[in-house]
């Protein structure tokens, strides 16, 4: 795999990253999407829309027009500004819960493939575990002892999403810690902190980006049926995950019910994988 | 590698205990009483209470799990509190209808997101490249009920090429099986063909540039087996973890999907368990389950010694 | 050779006309165990018409007639009841159904240990074999229930000689005396059923088989059938039904449920019944109420298909109450009440709903409706298993709960608010309303029990421990080739007298 080669990184290393990560045209446009619905979920309250939680008998399910542009939902709901204030929990959901997964799934990862043994054993048999007990009893468990909030769905979702960041980065060191430099860098007695963030960390970023990148949608989604079990964002609130489940109903009456959460989910992910993937391009040092 | 393999299937087996022990607990934790719910309507309060002695609820927690090893063990998983089946019964039922989903959504997912990561990854930043990224991220954000229940409109009602839903035993009418477990397969398939495809990508584009690529192309070879030998070939880590994991996702069960296109497998099985409280039931489900994810990370893990050489000395 | 053609193809039209007809039906869930004395699901009920005769049934009119019993008639005293019953019926295992089978049916019944049937029967305190084909059924006490109880699950007759061979596992392999035998059952996939020959009215019955299908998904059910997958669905979805109507090769059939929808409040199941709403709290339960519009409900989440109600059942049928209307919406009355109550600057209140869709729905429009009148109403979504069980142990402030009805007005109401009543989640107590429903069960005429349920509702109004809200509408859509359908308000499919035409 990819050797990072220290000598290239030395000057200014930050520097050259973000010049690569500019010109990358794709990148950009990520960035752009992100930004977007980031600045949307924090305008939400000074944008001159309706109440997301008012309704109006009259306008149930009505399609898009000048009045209500993305149309009204199953209680006569505005949906723009349903999906405004809903950017804020589905942006949540996606990422706190892959920041959390990442957080805990990588480290144990590194630490399983690096060492190997009894370690790996331990850390590896509770993966399985972990991955064999249904997520639904996982997230009744902590719906009735955490409570409903949308933090304890994050932890939920996060720590269903850990297994699959575990087994990845334990995958690539497994693999890496064999190669030539990380041996000769043992060899000439590099301290094992060095090694694995120097040389294991960098080759292990590419797949958890990917990975991580793709998680967002999953969780987004994962988000709306928490909230069924009483997890997660609560009625009246909107989450993109929950509009989409309840438009599930209305498929044929209301297309566009499901449309634009639809349509947001796959923008920020989008946005995500390209920045994703402009990051995976910028941190390669071969690439020039 | 004989020594790995019996080492890993003799650690299978505290595994799986652990797992049931974790998975017990959990369960007894959960809030709700089953034999509210087993008792019908009228909730009479007599039936309720020999119900609980009859199925041992009134029973320490731990000496109620080790009655259910004790049983496992005997290979008697129990009964089901909702149907009064056998739990064995019930997954000798199901299991084959799993797999059967299992394998054909892993086939599409190979064959679609695979090659659409190698040629993506080697054409990239062309338009090839973009249009592949966009159809896989669009596979992975369409939510699965809609495209199967637009997938059911548009082909069973309306071309009514494929039937609109169910399961037919590959046994009775191999062909009609096939054909009616295509569309949950496609549905199921395409979502994970986007997790492969943009890590075939990735790790594509880590070895195309890398040394040994170089070398090989110096050597005069053709692009096809440089690509397809020995880049690939070295792209293949992660691809091997994701599958190994996304398998055994598939054999616990794809709810939605088996909801939407009523196929009698172990997703709606489980969901319908946990919410019924059907103790006997989510046990013996996480243990087929819990084996699947076993044999998988086994067979991921043997695959990295095969296809990594040095692991191999080493 | 060409004759030989001409009668080959009449040969095979002819093969086609008599082709065994198989009717596929699209169920809502997948039904519990299969043994009428243990099951408990309203879905299985479906699937026992076609299986299991009962003692007697009812019309669409709530009219009890005769089925497997053919007379019967109540003493003086309401003390016993004489049966006479059917000559020439046998069990799908050959087994000759007589008055000791009956007999036999209703001790499994009641002594089984499993069985789910004992409070319906508790007033039967024995079954006198009287000859071949006669029983007295001697009561504790009267009661106007007992033949309503019959018609349902507890009067479902099994044979006996498999009832004793099977023991409690009698669900795996179900033998009664209906039109139709079991032949097989995979779980969440189908119920297959095939004609009984010997059944006793079989030249009512047109089809061969019967295969029931467990379809959770309501626009995946309704696609089956319009794909031609199946003949016949239950309970199609009211916002599918101006598709289903637009189809014309689809028809909708309707029925008002005898069942209910409506709010529960704990006003004295245990500790959390001390709150605003609860055990004093009648001037608040009565400002939620008047600050709910029904008729706009009904019209938002369920497309104005479901009847608003305020009664056990709903207006316009034989026991509701007409001296006591579903109420219109009125803010300022509900403002009010909360001001007399005092809570003049509004109040709080926590409701826990089930997590599907509907619930869902219905409980966003009651909180954006109850708003208006300064109630601040929180949703809990609880999944059933939890729901339940915190319901009965009084952990809750007020609960959306379903009833699926029944067919006499005492099943509707008695458990659910006299004092002793079996699921009274709401811990209600009331002398005069126990006194009033304990009348109404032993007295046989209905004008009498028309009278004391009014009387009771009068109370009922005003306390509230239920605020009922709608009554659902069973709706089923079936293939225009399938005549004869009869819908009846129980929501059940009664196979008796329904074709296919080719």
């Amino acid at each position: 795999m990819v050797a990072a080669d220290p000598a290239l990184d030395l000057p200014k290393p930050e520097n050259r990253v973000w010049k690569k990560f500019r010109s990358h045209k794709s990148a950009m446009l990520g960035g752009i999407l992100v930004v977007f619905f980031v600045a949307i979920a924090l305008l939400a309250p000074i944008l001159p829309i309706p109440d997301p939680a008012a309704t109006d008998w009259s306008l149930v399910r009505k399609a898009p027009s000048a009045a209500h542009w993305m149309g009204t939902d199953e209680i006569g709901r505005d949906m723009l500004s349903r999906m405004i204030w809903g950017a804020q929990a589905s942006l949540l959901a996606g990422v706190i819960s892959v920041g959390i997964a990442v957080a805990i799934g990588v480290p144990l990862g590194v630490v399983a493939g690096y060492f190997g043994g009894w370690t790996d054993a331990v850390i590896s048999r509770c993966t399985e575990a972990l991955l064999a007990a249904p997520f639904l009893i996982l997230a009744i468990a902590l719906a009735a002892f955490l409570g409903p909030s949308l933090t304890n769905a994050m932890i939920a979702i996060g720590i269903s999403a850990t297994p699959v960041f575990i087994r990845l980065t334990r995958g690539q060191v497994i693999n890496i810690k064999v190669e030539d430099y990380v041996d000769s860098a043992r060899a000439i007695g590099l301290p094992t902190r060095l090694i694995l963030s120097r040389y294991i960390l960098p080759n292990v970023l590419p797949p958890i980006l990917v990975q991580a990148t793709l998680t967002i949608a999953t969780a987004i989604i994962a988000e709306a049926s928490l909230s069924f079990l009483g997890l997660g964002q609560q009625p009246p609130a909107p989450s993109w995950g929950s509009m989409l489940n309840t438009a599930k109903n209305f498929l044929n009456q209301a297309p566009w019910m499901a449309l634009w959460p639809g349509i947001s989910i796959f923008l920020v992910v989008l946005g995500f994988n390209l920045l994703g993937d402009g990051l995976r391009d910028a941190l390669d040092p071969r690439e020039h | 590698m004989l020594a790995f393999f019996l080492r890993r299937v003799a650690i299978a087996i505290p595994t799986i205990l652990l797992i049931s022990v974790f998975v017990f607990a959990l369960q007894k934790l959960l809030p709700g009483d089953p034999l509210l719910v087993l008792a019908g309507e009228e909730r009479d309060p007599e039936v309720l209470e020999f119900l609980r002695e009859k199925y041992r609820l009134n029973d320490p927690i731990p000496i109620q799990y080790l009655t259910w090893i004790g049983n496992a063990l005997t290979g008697d998983l129990g009964t089901s509190f909702r149907t009064n089946q056998p739990v064995t019964q019930l997954i000798a039922q199901k299991l084959p209808v799993t797999l059967q989903l299992a394998v054909m959504s892993l086939i599409f997912a190979i064959a679609i997101g695979i090659p659409a990561g190698i040629v993506s990854a080697y054409r990239k930043g062309t338009v090839t490249d973009y249009i592949a990224n966009v159809v896989a991220l669009s596979g992975l954000s369409i939510p699965n009920f809609w495209l199967g229940i637009m997938l059911i409109l548009l082909v069973s009602v309306k071309w009514q090429l494929l039937p609109a839903s169910g399961y037919v035993p590959p046994g009775e009418d191999f062909w009609l099986s096939i054909k009616t477990m295509l569309m949950p397969a496609f549905v199921l398939g395409t979502a994970l063909a986007a997790t492969l495809m943009r890590h075939t990508r990735s790790a594509m584009l880590g070895v195309l540039t890398s040394d040994y690529v170089r070398t090989a192309r110096a050597k005069g070879l053709s692009e096809r087996k440089v690509v397809l030998k020995h880049a690939f070939r070295n792209a293949l880590t992660p691809i091997v973890t994701l599958t190994a994991l996304l398998f055994g996702e598939l054999i616990a069960g794809a709810v939605l999907t088996e909801q939407i296109f009523t196929i009698p497998g172990f997703g709606k099985l489980v969901v319908d368990a946990v919410f019924n409280r059907d103790y006997a039931v989510v046990q013996g489900i996480v243990l087929v389950t819990a084996v699947g994810f076993i044999v998988m990370n086994l067979l991921a893990d043997m695959a990295y010694f095969l296809l990594n050489p040095r692991l191999r000395s080493a | 050779m060409k004759y030989l053609t001409l009668t080959t193809a009449a040969l095979a039209l002819m093969a086609t006309g008599a082709m065994a007809q198989d009717l596929r039906i699209g169920l809502q869930e997948d039904p519990d165990v299969l043994d009428p004395d243990q099951s408990r699901t309203f879905v299985g009920r479906i699937v026992y018409t076609a299986l299991c005769d009962k003692l007697v049934d009812i019309t669409p009119d709530l009219e009890i007639i005769p089925q497997l019993a053919t007379e019967w008639t109540v003493a003086e005293d309401g003390m016993s009841i004489d049966m006479t019953l059917r000559e020439g019926v046998v069990f799908h295992d050959g087994t000759p159904f007589n008055a000791q089978a009956a007999a036999d049916n209703i001790s499994r019944s009641q002594t089984l240990e499993e069985s789910r049937r004992k409070s319906e029967l508790a007033s039967i305190a024995s079954v006198e074999v009287t000859g071949d084909y006669t029983l007295t059924l001697n009561l504790t006490a009267p009661d106007a229930t007992v033949m309503a109880q019959l018609a349902d699950r507890a009067g479902m007759m099994i044979s006996p000689t498999a009832a004793t061979e099977a023991g409690t596992d009698f669900g795996a392999n179900p033998i009664c005396s209906g039109p139709f035998r079991f032949v097989e059952r995979i779980a969440q996939d189908r119920i297959v059923l095939e004609k009984f020959a010997d059944y006793w009215n079989a030249e009512a019955i047109n089809f061969d088989t019967v295969t029931y299908l467990p379809i959770p998904d309501t626009t995946v059910r309704l696609a089956n059938l319009q794909s031609g997958d199946l003949d016949m669905i239950e309970r199609l979805s009211a916002t599918d039904l101006a598709q289903a109507e637009a189809d014309e090769d689809i028809i909708v059939e309707r029925a008002t449920s005898l069942g209910y929808d409506g709010m529960t409040f704990n006003v004295g199941n245990g500790d959390r019944a001390d709150n605003p709403f609860g055990t004093d709290g009648k001037l608040l339960r009565q400002a939620l109420s008047l600050s709910i519009d029904r008729q706009a409900l009904s019209q938002v989440v369920f497309d104005g298909v479901t009847t608003p109600g305020n009664q056990q059942y709903s207006p316009g049928s034989n026991f509701y109450a007409a001296a006591y209307p579903v109420p219109t919406r009125d803010i300022e009355a509900a403002k009010a009440l909360l001001a007399e109550a005092g809570f003049a600057d509004g109040v709080d209140i926590e409701v826990q709903a089930p997590n599907d869709t509907d619930s869902q729905q219905v409980m966003q429009v009651i909180q954006a409706m109850v708003a208006e009148a300064g109630i601040n109403l929180t949703i809990t979504s609880k999944e059933f298993a939890t729901m339940l069980a915190d319901q009965s142990a009084g952990s809750y402030t007020a609960s959306l709960v379903g009833w699926s009805g029944r067919v006499d007005p005492d099943g509707n109401i008695h458990q659910f608010v006299t004092t002793d009543g079996g699921i009274n989640d709401s811990g209600y107590s009331n002398a005069e309303v126990d006194r009033l429903l304990n009348a109404a069960r032993q007295t046989n005429d209905t004008a009498e029990r028309k009278a004391l349920y009014a009387e009771a509702q009068s109370i009922l109004s005003e306390d509230l421990p239920i605020v009922y809200l709608w009554h659902d509408t069973w709706l089923w859509a079936l293939d225009s080739a399938i005549e004869g359908f009869v819908p009846y308000p129980d929501g059940m499919i009664r196979l008796k007298g329904v074709s296919k035409s080719e």
